[in-house]
């Protein structure tokens, strides 16, 4: 019993370091064309480090049906889009000062941070 | 090497009929001066490029093209931007000489787009569909069993063998059915985050993971808890499928105004270039481009009638039911109706910047956007799903410290349930799905919400500050009186007034100036224009000193007004503006104007004060004009003679009184005052909507408009409330139900089955609930 109980808090510790505690590394939005795909539940990359102070442009591809997954918010840039399926969309960031800014979809399911620095 | 598409090949000529006009010429020059001058992109999509290398080859063989300007390729989307003034077929020609094939991108319609999301919808649905179906054929079957049999324990060698076909059953069921929870639990948790997905799977899994543990090795298990739960994932999987395809159905008639916005647009517009008439899809419409349009026809981009008069029915566009005539040199709007004459018109705005597209892009943001009552809900929703697979482990934990016996299958069912049932998907949509439906709601009234915010802001408004000129009254004012001082004529006075106002951009001005004309009054030379902001004109004509304006005026330059003041008084007293007009600072007449109060102003106010609504006017005019006014459009309170600049002020004094201010203007003087009032209400006339500037704008003239706005704003509050409520009851409040709160006091242990369709429909309620709005109506007016 006692080592169920240990292996549950071990869990549970598992779950806060996996979630919140651990930063993924950051995708660098370079002279590269990066696409984000939303697919699976997801934004991949999900973490993107963006330049401060000159506006870029962030490259969408939707391969998830879902509906949810259909609607890019960036809530404190006040964007919010819809991807198309399949089809390349580009999002214009406009010059953001050093921070972290989230973006997710309508439900808050799928989410990503932009990284400012 | 494949066959060439190009689309320049769906330009079909129609050349019978086509009748020479001076302005087919006309047209013809305009359209070539405009593709000169303003070439604009061309852009081709390539087919074939498979090497960063070939990007050379193609930029080159197009820059050697005669005319091309630039040739851009962009490898990452296959497609290649050109400028320059060339016909969009050599181009291609070109690209394929190089080895590549090409086709002409052409600008991707929003009808379309539409019909594209909805195909794709479709699809999904029906795979939603057969999922459900196959996982449900298994589940449903297993539960009846499993009510009407009893339990489904695992004892004898009979049972293990035939369980666990069941259970290989239920592993199908998961990779047909469920597979994309799976994928999507995998993905997610690879990227350090979780979702919906990541709750599914886990909580089906567990259970099916523990039923077949029972099966294998049941002597791991104490007795009591061989129990097996396949019946539990199976109808888990298929109630979410089904619940997923039914939120899919609901979410598509949430954007049913949108879709009737986008309906608006015509597919071709019929345009004259080089003498003939081409009907041509509505992307290839350009600048400047000589537009006909045939009665019954819809208006295809915005533009300026150059011949001909009709009528046209803007109701789509600004919810004005009566058509409007219209003639040279009247505008015209996309998605309109030409319901009588044929006309002639020279675009002015096309693609993305006619007023309708604009207006449909407007709307989609602002039905994307949230208001701050979502804010919670969002935060809650960010670490929601980590925080329920904690609550799951210790519930499971609890269970096994301290339940009853068999304590691993309630820490199993109690965990499971936990899982299923605490998805904040619903909790996410509950504001969203709201806004979409009422930004919609009002737009279909013509009423243009800018955001989430202004909504929510909208629906507590408790004063609403009217500017007069042009909210309340139509803004277009005549003159009625000319009375004159000692011998002159009244129209020796006309000349010189409107020679002096034809600098001028006052409306008052522009009555003048009309009314001069309307008597066939040529107007003279004007020199030394001077406006005195709030008080009135002055300028030198014909070696004279004009001065124009208001008693405030008058008083200070010193000029004896004798009994003309008690004129003016008894002029405002009929709701008329007097103003006073002195030559050489001699007074030589007084000239009222009236502006007649809009129609249904008086019935739109009283629909507001009814509301609750502290109604107060606000106006630049005289204080008697303004108290008749106010009077007969049964306004109590108001503020006269305030300058533009006193505006905002006006709606910080009332700010201060507490009140949640709502201010509603139509001029650029107005435009501080609608900033900093809580919401502004710019009145767009008619089609030439100033779509940015306002909170909210109203496309029609009518303040009916405004009550509208207000009561749509409610009403989105209070779905959006009650939706928030129902997903929080079912997901957040749920949870201590499903880790087994209840137990102790009842003996009751919420099954993981029921959770699975309580989390199914949390959305779908909501959605459901958002829809409910559609059927709104605004007051009857």
């Amino acid at each position: 019993m006692l080592l169920i109980n240990i292996a549950g808090i071990i869990l549970i510790a598992l779950i806060v370091w996996w979630f919140w505690l651990y930063k993924p590394i950051e995708a660098e939005l370079g002279e590269n064309d990066l696409v984000i795909t939303v697919e699976n539940g997801t934004y991949s990359p999900s973490r993107i480090k963006v330049p401060a102070g000159e506006p870029v442009e962030l490259k969408f591809i939707r391969k998830d049906e879902s509906p949810c997954s259909e609607t890019l918010l960036i809530p404190e840039l006040q964007i919010s889009d819809t991807l198309p399926l399949n089809k390349l969309k580009s999002i214009q960031i406009p010059a953001l000062k050093s921070g972290e800014y989230a973006f997710h979809c309508q439900m808050q399911m799928y989410r990503g941070q932009l990284t400012v620095n | 090497m494949s066959t060439m598409k190009t689309e320049s090949g769906d330009v079909s000529c129609h050349e019978g009929g086509t009748t020479t006009t001076p302005h087919d010429h006309h047209a013809h020059k305009a359209h070539h001066h405009s593709s000169e001058n303003n070439p604009g992109p061309q852009e081709l999509i390539i087919e074939g490029a498979g090497c960063a290398s070939c990007v050379g080859k193609i930029e080159s063989a197009l820059k050697a093209v005669p005319g091309v300007e630039n040739a851009e390729m962009n490898f990452a989307q296959r497609t290649v931007s050109v400028t320059g003034n060339v016909d969009a077929a050599d181009l291609v020609k070109a690209v394929e000489k190089s080895g590549y094939n090409a086709k002409i991108a052409a600008a991707e319609s929003e009808d379309d787009a539409l019909a594209e999301k909805e195909q794709a919808d479709w699809a999904y649905y029906k795979r939603l569909m057969r999922e459900m179906t196959i996982a449900l054929s298994l589940g449903v079957p297993l539960m009846i069993y499993s009510v009407v049999v009893g339990e489904m324990t695992v004892s004898t060698t009979g049972e293990r063998i035939a369980w666990l076909a069941v259970g290989l059953l239920t592993l199908g069921v998961m990779v047909f059915s469920g597979k994309h929870f799976f994928v999507g639990a995998w993905q997610s948790f690879k990227n350090h985050s979780a979702n919906m997905d990541t709750l599914i799977a886990l909580g089906t899994g567990t259970a099916w993971v523990y039923s077949m543990v029972v099966v294998f090795v049941p002597y791991a298990v104490p007795e009591m808890a061989r129990h097996v739960y396949f019946e539990a994932t199976a109808m888990i999987i298929g109630l979410i499928d089904l619940g997923l395809a039914l939120e899919l159905k609901a979410r598509g008639r949430t954007s049913e105004a949108i879709k009737r916005l986008i309906g608006l647009q015509a597919k071709t517009a019929r345009v004259i270039r080089d003498e003939k008439e081409l009907d041509v899809a509505i992307e290839q419409v350009l600048m400047d481009d000589v537009v006909r349009v045939r009665p019954g026809e819809k208006i295809p981009v915005d533009g300026e009638v150059i011949e001909g008069h009709t009528a046209i029915d803007e109701s789509m566009l600004t919810g004005e039911p009566m058509p409007v005539e219209k003639t040279v040199g009247d505008t015209v709007a996309a998605g309109t109706i030409n319901k009588t004459g044929s006309i002639l018109f020279k675009a002015t705005r096309v693609g993305k910047d006619t007023a309708l597209a604009q207006i449909i892009n407007m709307v989609k943001r602002a039905q994307n956007s949230k208001p701050p009552i979502g804010r919670l809900a969002d935060v809650i929703s960010a670490y929601f799903v980590p925080v329920v697979m904690i609550i799951a482990v210790t519930s499971a934990l609890v269970w096994l410290n301290f339940g009853p016996d068999p304590a691993v299958a309630f820490a199993i069912v109690s965990a499971t349930t936990v899982l299923i049932i605490a998805c904040p998907c619903a909790l996410g949509l509950a504001t969203p799905m709201s806004v979409m439906v009422g930004v919609g709601k009002a737009a279909e009234a013509g009423v243009l919400i800018r955001n989430g915010e202004a909504l929510q802001t909208a629906s507590k408004i408790s004063a609403m500050i009217l500017d007069k000129t042009g909210t309340i009254t139509l803004g277009a004012p005549k003159v009625t009186d000319i009375l004159v001082a000692g011998e002159q004529h009244e129209d020796t006075i006309l000349k010189l007034a409107a020679t002096l106002e034809s600098g001028s951009e006052h409306p008052l001005a522009l009555a003048i100036v009309e009314s001069a004309q309307e008597k066939g009054i040529e107007t003279g030379k004007v020199s030394n224009f001077n406006a005195i902001a709030g008080h009135g004109v002055q300028a030198e004509v014909d070696g004279k000193t004009l001065l124009f304006g208001n008693e405030k005026l008058m008083r200070e330059r010193n000029i004896e007004l004798g009994d003309f003041v008690e004129k003016a008084q008894g002029l405002a007293a009929e709701a008329k503006t007097p103003m006073y007009f002195a030559v050489d600072n001699q007074l030589s007449a007084i000239i009222a104007v009236a502006d007649p109060i809009k129609e249904d102003s008086i019935a739109a106010i009283k629909r507001l004060q009814h509301n609750g609504i502290r109604v107060v006017m606000l106006t630049g005019d005289n204080r008697a004009t303004a108290k008749a006014v106010a009077e007969k459009a049964g306004i109590k309170e108001f503020f006269a003679e305030v300058l533009p600049e006193e505006k905002s002020k006006k709606v910080q004094e009332l700010q201060m009184e507490g009140e949640v201010v709502g201010m509603t203007g139509d001029g650029i003087n107005d435009a501080p005052a609608l900033a900093i009032a809580n919401v502004g209400f710019a009145i767009g006339t008619g089609t030439d909507v100033a779509i940015e500037s306002a909170d909210i704008t109203l496309m029609r003239g009518s303040l009916h408009g405004l009550a509208d706005a207000i009561a749509v704003s409610k009403a989105t509050l209070r779905n959006i409330k009650q939706n928030l409520f129902g997903a929080f009851i079912y997901n957040v409040a749920g949870v201590p139900f499903a880790a087994g709160v209840l137990y102790p006091f009842f003996g009751l242990l919420l099954s993981p089955v029921i959770a699975g369709a309580a989390m199914a429909f949390s959305s779908l309620t909501v959605v459901t609930n958002a829809n409910r709005l559609r059927f709104f109506k605004a007051q009857e007016h």
